[in-house]
């Protein structure tokens, strides 16, 4: 058991493009529900609808790869008020089944061998990078030797993307703060109480969906990025699912808590995914095959995850750096 | 709980209005600039030059995979009917027809491609004739005709379309039973369950492992293993179910946990139970062991193999078995108060506990029979009950999440449009339309189709 | 017992004009028919044939209504007689299934509940909806109408600072005469069941609304903060506002309203002021009960018991209908 390159491995993961990804993905869920109260099980699809704008702009049509970024922040508008329109009225339950089934209709037809002519299928698309890598500052390897080094692409995109995360939890911390986001919190506890106020509850839930899609897609253009590629198996319902988790880990309605809650997953997602590798591989390995393959082995950070996952919610809804009190969650 | 014959008459009404409405629109929906991935019957490669071409492919999709035809006329026209070119398919099934003139020339322009009808082969009958196609690209533009049988020669849309239906009805059958589960069990604890799926796998693998078990059972020669491999997971499944309530959920309903908490931790369990079923069954698609494909009955134009015959009846006495239950018996009448007023039901001496316990067992066991069954109609894998979850919600969605006929007409819906819906667009978008007639119906009514509108103030 | 009302209302009154508003009102209902949907001189709000059904069961079937402006108005009746749910027509929180109703003569049909609280008609909720995870004070704030922080791009740019400090001095000078000026930074979760219902109508108050609408808010609260709620009450009028409100306790009622309508089955069965109302033979029979001026001896205890069993069984047939 090499415990040093555990510990390295993990650090590379927990501060890396990923951690950036789901960090910017959990931003956006938070002002869905942890602020709002709206159970977005879709943000893979405003992530996708994002990503896919920003690479078809090169490959599919020829234009800059700046002016996808442009589109892909004005197609997530336009999908959440697609969205809004049908789901914003029903009740949480029927809101998360809702999107949900959204997400996967988006990902099955950009994903459809139909039109994989356009979005090339379920390969994906690739070739559009130039542009993004040819400003890469960096050369070499990044990091502190011996501790966590870093890839100088992979650098590059973690500080554009760590810069985009700060920015936003700026806007986060602004906006919480005013008479706007105190809407969006009642709107949390009881939305007929808000709108017998006189606010009206529907368009701020349009915007709290707009907003919180538009971290979704700065998250769904980091991924593209960092791989060089885009495919739908990057936006499946797990990727929802996981950036849920980074929220709760880090605590909702709390402008660091998605930021915390990514660097926490990744650092324990990778580190426990290393930690059963080295454990099954090997010659001679600590667990052995009998009990546990190495296919296995990938297993269980997941099985851990779903684990984890679930005690948090019973033991600590507010998560590592919540206050019980203010939970946004009625967990009790 | 109510429901008159002539509203669940109007309902199947509004659903063949619903989906001709839809197919309609989806045709309009599929680019008619197409390609699709099949080998045999192969996307042209695009010709190296600088003139557009226009790639014709000619499908026939009465096979699976579709294959090509060879020897059909195809005809180019421009916007104004001037015909400005001609090809005949090869045995790849494609003609490439150069559009005249550079690729400038013709970029914004739209042609409308033909195909002649005459010289399809004898018993065909070419879905769309003709489809148009606009240059936006300087590429070349590809189009397929799908073509099916001619009607009346044996498998016309009619004769496809029962096939079909006979497909949906079974496949209904089995998203009814699991949909009825996740729907008692939210009607009585309010949990929208996201590990229901997991219950689905957990019948499928229990029957699978039962099926596995050395030796074979046989009553007078004949070979039962799998009869009670099924029955054994039905069992099983129930006794999983009350596992999980005692296990997770009633000590959480004991602490008061919200139904979004509680919810979130069903995602957590989804996650979990289906890595531990691929940590034990693997990743690979299994079939059971008399998995082996039976002749099939023709009745009429109709084909039926005896399995999926069976499946389909013992999942229909199933259902007829549980909704008279639900129905006419004491504790059926209980779990329906227990759904409608928790507090109210307790008050007036039933016990709720029990009652939610029974639902979970039942729920769970009818969940785990319909993976088994689904199991053996088409194989399994560790995600069978995730792949069909949002089929399930879709389901107990649309009839209005609580009720439990609104479960079973859902059901019925979701599963024979899933399956009509392959008629007019290509078979990869048959979840994707089940879903989005679920989103359409909910903008109608928002609270399901056969919900009740919840109270203000 | 006007004269009474007056001086009880004195302590923390505005202005003597509106006073004499108030007084003016009230007197002009003395010419108002004593009668069902009777006209009123000054109605603020006039609803005309509005029907609720809920499958079989009509809750509301209000053929003619009008409130009288400036004054106090209460709407009785049994348990069950569609008083909620006319509220929520009212203010746009249900659809009736058909009928016309107007605020300050502008027709309200369709108009959903959050301009209709724009309009100035605030209602608070029978179940009541403070939002739990907030301080009481941000509970107060967001009462208030017109913030420009409300606005995405005020919030963003943060160019909201002043207008937040007069609302929270106004925040402050409701939390005070409502007694919860203590509970200011605690989260209103943690409030008591009376507390809420102060919240509740403290935090109504903060949009300055025209009309009042409270559904039950005595329901709870103790007798003596009780008295202080009715001097409240009393002083909406005497700032001019509209008073209705819901109530079941005939204390209450007797005390400030000026003004009775009561409902029973979805209708309205009488109307006239209080004493009137009250000594009304259909009323008595439908709502209040033959002794219900009465303590409450042992063998009229159980007269009433048995007519209430007779009640509960009827309704469970309206239920069982649906
Ligand atoms: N959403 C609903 N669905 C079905 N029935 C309803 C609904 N809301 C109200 N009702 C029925 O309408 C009738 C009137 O209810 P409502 O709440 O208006 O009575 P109320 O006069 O306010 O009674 P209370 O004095 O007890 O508050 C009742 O019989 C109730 O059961
Ligand atoms: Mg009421």
């Amino acid at each position: 058991m090499d415990f040093q390159t555990i510990l390295s491995l993990s650090l590379q993961s927990a501060l890396g493009p990923t951690a950036v990804i789901y960090a910017l993905a959990a931003i956006g869920l938070n002002v869905h529900f942890g602020y709002t109260g709206l159970l977005n099980f879709g943000q893979a699809g405003f992530m996708m609808v994002a990503g896919y704008a920003l690479v078809s702009f090169p490959i599919v049509l020829g234009l800059s790869l700046w002016l996808g970024a442009l589109a892909g922040l004005l197609l997530t508008v336009v999908l959440a008020l697609l969205l809004g329109v049908p789901t914003l009225r029903l009740r949480a339950d029927y809101l998360a089944i809702v999107t949900i089934a959204a997400a996967e209709i988006i990902r099955q037809s950009i994903g459809a061998a139909t039109l994989s002519d356009t979005f090339g299928g379920q390969d994906g698309l690739t070739g559009f990078i130039e542009p993004f890598r040819a400003l890469n500052p960096y050369t070499g390897s990044i990091g502190i030797p011996g501790l966590v080094t870093w890839s100088a692409f992979d650098f590059w995109v973690m500080t554009v993307g760590w810069v985009l995360v700060a920015i936003s939890c700026v806007v986060i911390w602004l906006l919480m703060r005013s008479p706007w986001g105190r809407v969006l919190k009642s709107i949390r506890e009881d939305e007929d109480a808000v709108r017998s106020l006189g606010k009206n509850v529907y368009s701020y839930k349009m915007q709290a969906l707009m907003l919180g899609g538009l971290f979704g897609a700065l998250a769904g253009f980091i991924t593209a990025l960092r791989s060089a590629s885009i495919g739908p198996s990057f936006f499946a319902t797990d990727v929802t699912f996981f950036a849920y988790t980074v929220l709760l880990i880090g605590g909702a309605a709390r402008v660091l808590g998605p930021v915390a809650g990514s660097i926490i997953f990744w650092f324990l997602i990778s580190g426990l995914g290393i930690f059963f590798a080295q454990a099954t591989g090997g010659a001679d390995p600590l667990i052995p095959a009998s009990i546990m393959t190495s296919t296995q082995a990938s297993l269980m950070r997941f099985i851990f995850l779903g684990l984890g996952l679930m005690l948090l919610m019973i033991f600590r809804p507010q998560g590592i750096f919540g206050d019980r009190r203010e939970l946004a969650i009625d967990a009790r | 709980m109510h429901v008159g014959l002539t509203r669940i008459a109007a309902l199947f009404a509004a659903f063949f209005v619903a989906v001709v409405v839809l197919s309609g629109s989806a045709q309009a929906a599929v680019p008619s600039v197409s390609a699709g991935g099949s080998a045999e019957c192969a996307l042209p490669e695009a010709t190296d030059d600088d003139s557009i071409s226009i790639l014709v492919r000619i499908c026939d999709r009465r096979d699976e995979p579709q294959t090509p035809v060879e020897g059909v006329t195809t005809i180019v026209e421009d916007s104004s009917g001037q015909v400005v070119g001609e090809g005949t398919t090869g045995a790849d099934g494609t003609a490439i027809v150069d559009l005249p003139g550079t690729a400038i020339d013709n970029l914004g322009q739209s042609f409308t491609v033909r195909i002649d009808e005459q010289s399809l082969p004898e018993d065909t009958q070419p879905e769309v004739l003709e489809r148009t196609v606009a240059i936006n690209l300087d590429s070349d533009q590809s189009v397929t005709f799908p073509i099916g049988a001619a009607e009346g020669a044996g498998s016309g849309i009619g004769v496809q379309a029962a096939q079909l239906f006979v497909g949906g009805i079974v496949f209904s059958v089995l998203l009814a039973m699991a949909a009825l589960g996740l729907s008692m069990i939210f009607g009585t604890t309010g949990l929208t369950n996201f590990s229901h799926g997991e219950l689905v796998t957990f019948g499928a693998l229990a029957a699978f492992a039962v099926d596995q078990l050395p030796g074979a059972i046989r009553v007078g020669g004949i070979n039962i293993t799998v009869a009670v491999a099924v029955v054994a997971a039905f069992v099983l499944s129930g006794v999983f179910g009350w596992v999980n309530d005692a296990g997770l959920w009633r000590p959480l309903r004991r602490r008061g946990t919200g139904v979004i908490a509680m919810m979130i931790v069903s995602i957590g369990l989804s996650i979990f139970l289906r890595n531990v079923y691929q940590y034990l069954a693997g990743a690979q698609s299994r079939n059971y062991s008399q998995f082996s494909a039976t002749q099939p009955w023709e009745i009429g134009p109709i084909l039926l193999t005896p399995k999926e015959l069976i499946v389909a009846l013992v999942g229909m006495a199933m259902l007829v078995a549980v909704t008279s239950l639900l129905q006419f018996t004491r504790l059926g009448k209980a779990t329906r108060s227990v759904a409608d007023n928790p507090a109210l039901s307790s008050a007036t001496g039933i016990n709720v506990e029990r009652v939610i316990n029974l639902v979970w067992i039942g729920g769970a066991a009818l969940a785990g029979l319909a993976g088994a069954l689904l199991g053996l109609t088409q194989g399994f894998d560790y995600q069978i009950g995730f792949k069909l979850l949002l089929l399930i919600f879709a389901a107990t969605v649309l009839g209005g999440l609580g009720t439990i006929w609104g479960a079973i007409v859902g059901a019925f819906i979701i599963g024979l449009l899933t399956e009509l819906s392959t008629l007019l667009v290509p078979a990869e978008f048959k979840f994707v339309s089940a879903l989005l007639v679920l989103i359409i119906v909910l903008l109608i009514r928002p609270q399901g189709l056969l919900g009740r509108a919840q109270r203000v103030g | 017992m006007p004269a009474e009302q007056t001086t009880a209302a004195a302590g923390d009154t505005p202005g003597n004009g509106s006073r004499a508003d108030s007084t003016a009102a009230r007197e002009a209902l003395n010419q108002v028919d004593h009668r069902p949907g009777s006209a009123k001189p000054d109605p603020i709000v006039v609803a005309d044939n509005v029907t609720r059904q809920f499958g079989g069961l009509t809750a509301v079937d209000v053929e003619h209504v009008e409130i009288q402006r400036g004054v106090i108005t209460a709407l009785i009746g049994p348990n069950g007689a569609g008083k909620t749910t006319f509220f929520n027509v009212l203010t746009g929180f249900d659809k009736p299934q058909s009928g016309t109703w107007s605020f300050n003569g502008r027709p309200l049909s369709g108009v959903p509940a959050y301009q209709v609280a724009r309009m100035g008609m605030v209602r608070t909720f029978q179940l009541t909806k403070v939002l739990a995870k907030l301080h009481v004070v941000e509970n107060m704030r967001l009462g208030a109408t017109g913030q420009s922080g409300e606005r995405f791009l005020s919030a963003l740019l943060q160019r909201w600072g002043g207008q937040e400090r007069q609302i929270t001095d106004k925040a402050d000078k409701l939390l005070e005469r409502f007694l919860l000026d203590k509970k200011r930074n605690d989260f209103a979760g943690s409030l008591s069941g009376g507390q809420r219902k102060l919240l509740e109508m403290a935090r109504a108050l903060m949009a300055d609304p025209e009309l009042v609408m409270l559904d039950e808010p005595m329901a709870g609260v103790n007798p003596a903060l009780k008295q202080s709620l009715l001097g409240h009450v009393k002083s909406l009028r005497d700032e001019g506002r509209t008073v209705l409100f819901v109530e079941h306790d005939m204390d209450m009622v007797r005390d400030i309203s000026d003004w009775v309508i009561v409902m029973a089955q979805g209708t309205i069965v009488a109307e006239g002021p209080p004493d009137s109302v009250m000594a009304n033979k259909s009323v008595i029979d439908a709502y209040l009960g033959s002794h219900h001026d009465q303590d409450l001896s042992e063998d009229v205890e159980e007269e009433i018991i048995a007519a209430a069993e007779a009640e509960i069984a009827g309704t469970t047939k309206t239920e069982e209908r649906k």
